[in-house]
């Protein structure tokens, strides 16, 4: 048995009894390996987000360059129909180009046999045939002349030339053989060939080839959306917040409303989807594949967290405002508008931001609505098929060609770009207009 | 014309309106805007008000009641002949008569069918030309009438803000409408359903085999739709996402809130929460791309057969993805527990570590808890990952490494195929869906229910 002042004493010394040295030894050891464990955990976090983003920046930097070939095309008066009015794509459709083209191309590499004039037409993207028409179309003067056209090379020429199909494997495991090999090696040679910025992968459609698909269409279906998005959620999630924490009295009805944003908040996006494919194809006979149909489905999924920000938003200013314009006479309608919204209005900015942000990455619910569609032509109104940025990424990942792992990526690319825009964007008008009471 | 049309015509109106009520105010006051009630533009706005309200809702009525009764026109137009069909087929013709009438091309176009298309597409000529009509009639005599029962007394201010208070409860109730619907389209076609399908060949079958539509009308077997393999999947994904976000997070929370200087955790926090803000269509991808192959190949090496789609893959990356929630959640909760409780253990001679694990961590266990839950019912939500990355097979196994099937991913499957709508096939999607919707909604509430009972109530 010790006395107080016999332990004050021991432990004042440095002299430890060797149990108690080894506990604290142990005990010493747990805290620095639980340190170690919640770093690593952090790490092991941080290092998931870039093994993933070098993974996808890796496979889709190369889907930012596209080769293209230079073709001579002798465009024979006699092929073309003589009436004007026929000069249109639709016209123009029966000419011979795959004909056109195969000359062309012969005219330039010159084959020993037959057999040969089918490896070189395959160097070309079928692709080239739509743009030598619509060069035909824009100007139909041409017809009689020799067009010389830079056209898209076929996907695995493409792949060659960036190196991701290695040239130096045996015949028989690549896409290109040796003959092609040496013709690109010819084509390059005379100044045929050349890498370029992709702008195709940008402006096309739909396709059945890598080379000439693109996120075109899905952008612009994803922005109808983001518009409808902006024009039903703002007002409305703003009206409902103002509402819920200015106006409304505390009463079951409310608290009601309450609880069922938070639920909304949490509900799985698919079965947003199953919404509207239930109510506003099926009840209100909406068009499926719309921007229109996919542009309220996002806004319901959105208003949740619309609401709960701008709520936040409009809590953060201060009640003497409110009391202040009462104080001279405003209504609580004049006041809440004329004073507390403006005030709010940055933090609103950024709520509608992270909304958008959040709709424009949403994929399963459009799943639903039959946004997997096809498309190649631009949608003109929001009633028009089209197909969104992440249903476009999601319907490339799908494609076995090995030219559509680089387009999905670049597509991811994309739309993460996006993303970190509006993400920083949000976070910037938060640091310039937020104010401290 | 059109509805845009006429709502455009319709606001260019209410805004004329707008300017003249104002002029209006100002007449009565005789210059001297004190006499008035209001401040002059709330005479405008409620004479604008006036216009709007009575033109759209006409709008609105015609929208609602348009649908049945062009569908009566279009019938009696028919031939009785045709009228004699199955109500199926009757469905069919009316249908392609529409598609005729909006200028779409369908096959198997008869001559009574054009006529019909005729009728109806002059029917909805007249009506359109009616509606206008209609609508503006009534915008104006709305605006009109206030223009002229206008008096300097008129109490402009305080009906403008119950107007404008009436649209605020509006836009507040879009959230009930919201969830009444789910709730309501989901249950209505799940009770359809369940006239094709009995209950126990949906809940107690361990079979998942719907066929082809065709397969029931022909007076065969309608399949099997078992959701338990399903339900199995889900959740098998669901609890090695778990296992896989529940130390990462919660360890990356302790470390967040206790030990990280305030430079580090302002970088590291929102880097982790980049992680949730990624879509999911991105994870689905890295899955097939990059996990999937990794683990592969990672079989090959130790002799075991790993499939790149399985359960293994989409559950690891759907951990990765649901880490945030539990960290940023769970960090939230642990900061909040009381300097005191911290304080009061260190000084006691327990080391940080110690304090964290018997002191700070049992304190905000209900909150840990409930973030645990609601990053469950996140995992079992998620649709992409599991779509890309889990495979098609409903197939009922305890190894990770084979490929299973979960709920969601059945509900995209049947409902992007040709299937006929009105098919079990199609159908089964919604009964998913309201079990997946239930289960989800258990869970949050659960989770708050936690949260509240639970929690320590400190000073």
């Amino acid at each position: 048995m010790t006395t107080i002042s016999e332990v004050s004493t021991s432990s004042a010394a440095p002299s430890l009894s060797p149990e108690v040295a080894r506990r604290l030894k142990r005990r010493y050891a747990a805290e620095r390996r639980f340190q170690v464990y919640g770093l690593s955990a952090i790490m092991i976090g941080l290092a998931f987000l870039v093994i993933m983003f070098t993974s996808i920046i890796q496979a889709g930097l190369p889907a930012f360059q596209e080769t293209r070939i230079r073709l001579d095309v002798e465009l024979e008066a006699d092929k073309f129909p003589t009436d004007p009015a026929e000069l249109t794509a639709d016209g123009l459709r029966l000419v011979g180009w795959t004909g056109m083209i195969q000359k062309s191309i012969r005219d330039t590499l010159k084959p020993e046999a037959r057999s040969d004039a089918v490896l070189m037409h395959k160097l070309l993207s079928p692709n080239a045939e739509v743009a030598v028409r619509d060069a035909v179309v824009d100007d139909p003067s041409l017809i009689g002349s020799t067009l010389s056209i830079w056209v898209l090379a076929a996907g695995d020429v493409d792949a060659i030339m960036k190196g991701t199909i290695d040239r130096n494997l045996p015949e028989e495991q690549r896409t290109v053989n040796d003959k092609q090999l040496t013709y690109i090696d010819r084509l390059d040679a005379d100044g045929r060939l050349r890498k370029q910025f992709a702008f195709t992968l940008f402006t096309a459609g739909a396709s059945s080839y890598p080379e000439s698909s693109g996120i075109g269409v899905a952008m612009i279906g994803s922005l109808f959306m983001m518009l409808i998005v902006l024009m039903l959620a703002l007002p409305i999630g703003v009206a409902a917040a103002v509402y819920l924490e200015e106006f409304a009295p505390r009463n079951r009805w409310t608290d009601i409303i309450e609880v069922n944003i938070n639920n909304l908040a949490a509900v799985p996006s698919i079965v947003f989807g199953l919404l509207g494919l239930a109510v506003f194809i099926n009840f209100v006979e909406l068009p499926r594949s719309a921007p229109l149909v996919g542009g309220l489905v996002l806004t319901l999924m959105t208003l949740p967290t619309v609401i709960i920000a701008t709520r936040a938003a409009l809590k953060a200013v201060p009640p003497s405002i409110r009391e202040a314009a009462l104080g001279i006479g405003a209504s609580k309608m004049q006041s809440i508008f004329h004073h507390v919204l403006p005030l709010a209005a940055p933090g609103i900015l950024t709520s509608i931001i992270i909304g958008l942000a959040q709709a424009l990455g949403e994929t399963a619910p459009l799943l639903m609505i039959g946004m997997v569609a096809t498309v190649f032509t631009y949608p003109a109104t929001p009633m028009d098929p089209a197909t969104a940025l992440p249903v476009q990424i999601y319907m490339w990942s799908g494609l076995p060609e090995r030219g559509f792992v680089a387009r999905t990526s670049a597509g991811i690319m994309v739309l993460l770009g996006f993303l970190i825009f509006m993400n920083a964007l949000a976070v910037f008008l938060r640091k310039k207009f937020e104010r401290r009471w | 014309m059109s509805v845009s049309v006429l709502l455009a015509v319709v606001l260019g109106l209410a805004v004329a309106f707008y300017f003249l009520g104002t002029r209006r105010a100002f007449g009565l006051s005789g210059g001297d805007t004190r006499t008035l009630h209001s401040r002059p533009n709330y005479y405008g706005l409620l004479t604008a008000l006036w216009v709007a309200i009575p033109a759209i809702a006409a709008i609105i009525a015609w929208r609602l009641l348009q649908p049945g009764f062009m569908d009566s026109i279009l019938v009696d137009s028919l031939p009785a002949s045709v009228l004699n069909q199955e109500d199926s087929q009757l469905r069919l013709i009316v249908s392609t008569v529409k598609s005729l009438a909006t200028g779409g091309i369908s096959s198997g176009v008869e001559p009574y069918m054009m006529d019909a298309a005729q009728v109806y597409s002059d029917a909805r000529a007249t009506a359109s030309v009616w509606l206008a009509i209609a609508a503006l009639a009534a915008g104006l005599i709305g605006g009109g009438v206030v223009l002229l029962k206008m008096t300097s007394d008129t109490r402009a201010r305080n009906r403008v803000e119950q107007i404008v208070k009436l649209v605020l409860i509006g836009c507040a109730s879009i959230a009930i409408l919201t969830t009444a619907g789910i709730v309501l389209s989901m249950l209505f076609e799940t009770i359809h359903f369940f006239k094709s399908v009995s209950f126990s060949n949906f809940f107690l079958n361990t079979v998942w085999d719907p066929r082809f539509s065709s397969a029931g009308r022909d007076g065969g077997d309608t399949g099997q739709y078992g959701m338990i393999p399903l339900m199995v999947g889900t959740m098998y994904v669901a609890f090695v996402a778990m296992l896989v976000a529940v130390p990462i997070g919660l360890l990356a929370a302790m470390y967040l809130a206790e030990y990280a200087t305030p430079k580090f955790r302002a970088t590291a926090k929102p880097m982790l929460e980049i992680l949730a803000g990624i879509p999911t269509v991105v994870y689905g991808f890295f899955a097939l791309m990059t996990v999937g192959p990794f683990l592969r190949d990672t079989g090959d090496i130790l002799g075991m057969d790993i499939d790149a789609r399985s359960v293994m893959t989409a559950g690891i990356v759907m951990g990765i993805m649901i880490i945030p929630f539990i960290s940023s959640l769970s960090d939230d909760v642990i900061t909040q527990v009381p300097r005191s409780l911290r304080e009061g253990s260190l000084g006691l001679g327990a080391t940080k570590s110690e304090t964290i694990r018997k002191v700070i961590f049992p304190a905000a266990l209900p909150g840990i808890v409930g973030s645990i839950l609601l990053a469950a019912s996140r995992a079992i939500g998620e649709t992409m990952i599991v779509v890309m990355a889990a495979g098609v097979a409903a197939n009922l196994s305890g190894n990770p490494f084979e490929p299973m099937t979960t709920v969601t991913v059945k509900i995209v499957n049947q409902l992007t195929g040709d299937n006929e709508f009105t098919s079990p096939q199609t159908l089964v999607a919604f009964a998913l869906g309201m079990t997946l919707f239930v289960i989800t909604l258990g869970l949050n509430i659960f989770a708050l229910h936690i949260v509240r009972k639970y929690r320590e109530q400190y000073d």
